[in-house]
């Protein structure tokens, strides 16, 4: 087993329970800490297959500003002193059987798919992740699309702020 | 890597996502849980994208497209995230409450 394949495992089985006690934590904040773990495992995986620029996005984006803003919003409300009603028992456990169901059926589709069996995912090589080459492309060919985030992101700052605003 | 690896993952962490939906009532949480779904969409994009530049290695930035989607679903999802929680914001601040059973009608 190269060194590739155990750094692969080791975050893979970080992500995998992370996810997991984010949705099984009691306290919401334990479940944003869990949260900021998965996304240090995702960005892991970028850093693997050599996407540089979004293992950064990730970690500045997610981690940092989302995350954040989650950690505001829950301690303004002061959730953690209310404990959360419970949903019926069998609520949860056809949750957690359709979930289950739903795994199964694709993982199997996958496993069974010709189409996907031989091809590679290069690691550790690759410079298409790099900041040079994403940004020709994203200033040439995604340009339109680029400035029209930028408008996205504008109507939902006057969007939030209108939201928020206490009524008169 | 095998490809098969990757979508493996994504797959479980898009799974975990769903049943967190399905069996948590806070409406916070539940928005975790669609951030969840987002990032294992996210890490599969990359991953084809990956696969995809192993497959046409002469050409140049092939592949590349996948991973600029990847950014515009991360900014999107900001979007998304600051006006998701000034809602919740408003809501909780007008019924004192942000239970998803208790929140099923939109009336009063």
């Amino acid at each position: 087993m190269s060194a590739t394949e155990i750094i692969f495992w080791i975050l893979s089985v970080l992500a995998l329970v992370s996810g997991l006690m984010v949705i099984f934590s009691k306290n919401p904040v334990y479940s944003v800490l869990w949260l900021i773990s998965l996304f240090f495992a995702i960005s892991g995986h970028y850093i693997l297959m050599n996407a540089q620029f979004l293992a950064i996005v990730n970690i500045i984006v997610y981690a940092g500003a989302i995350m954040v803003l989650f950690l505001f919003v829950i301690m303004l409300m002061n959730l953690s002193a209310t404990a959360e009603p419970k949903k019926k028992v069998w609520m949860k456990f056809t949750g957690v059987i359709s979930g289950g169901l739903l795994l199964w059926i694709l993982l199997s589709v996958v496993r069974s798919s010709i189409d996907m069996r031989g091809k590679i995912a290069e690691v550790k090589t690759g410079d298409i992740g790099l900041v040079e080459n994403l940004g020709k492309v994203l200033f040439t060919e995604y340009a339109v699309p680029f400035e029209i985030c930028s408008v996205l992101f504008l109507s939902a700052m006057v969007g939030a702020v209108v939201i928020g605003k206490k009524e008169e | 890597m095998p490809i098969q690896y990757y979508i493996g993952l994504a797959i479980a962490l898009f799974c975990i996502g769903v049943v967190g939906v399905l069996i948590r009532r806070n409406a916070i949480i539940v928005f975790m849980c669609i951030e969840i779904m987002l990032n294992a969409a996210n890490l599969l994009l990359v991953a084809f994208s990956k696969m995809h530049a192993a497959l046409h290695p002469t050409v140049a930035n092939a592949g590349i497209d996948g991973q600029l989607f990847v950014f515009f679903i991360m900014v999107v999802a900001a979007a998304e995230i600051s006006v998701g929680l000034a809602i919740i914001v408003m809501v909780y601040r007008n019924v004192h409450s942000i239970d998803v059973n208790f929140l099923n009608r939109l009336k009063n």
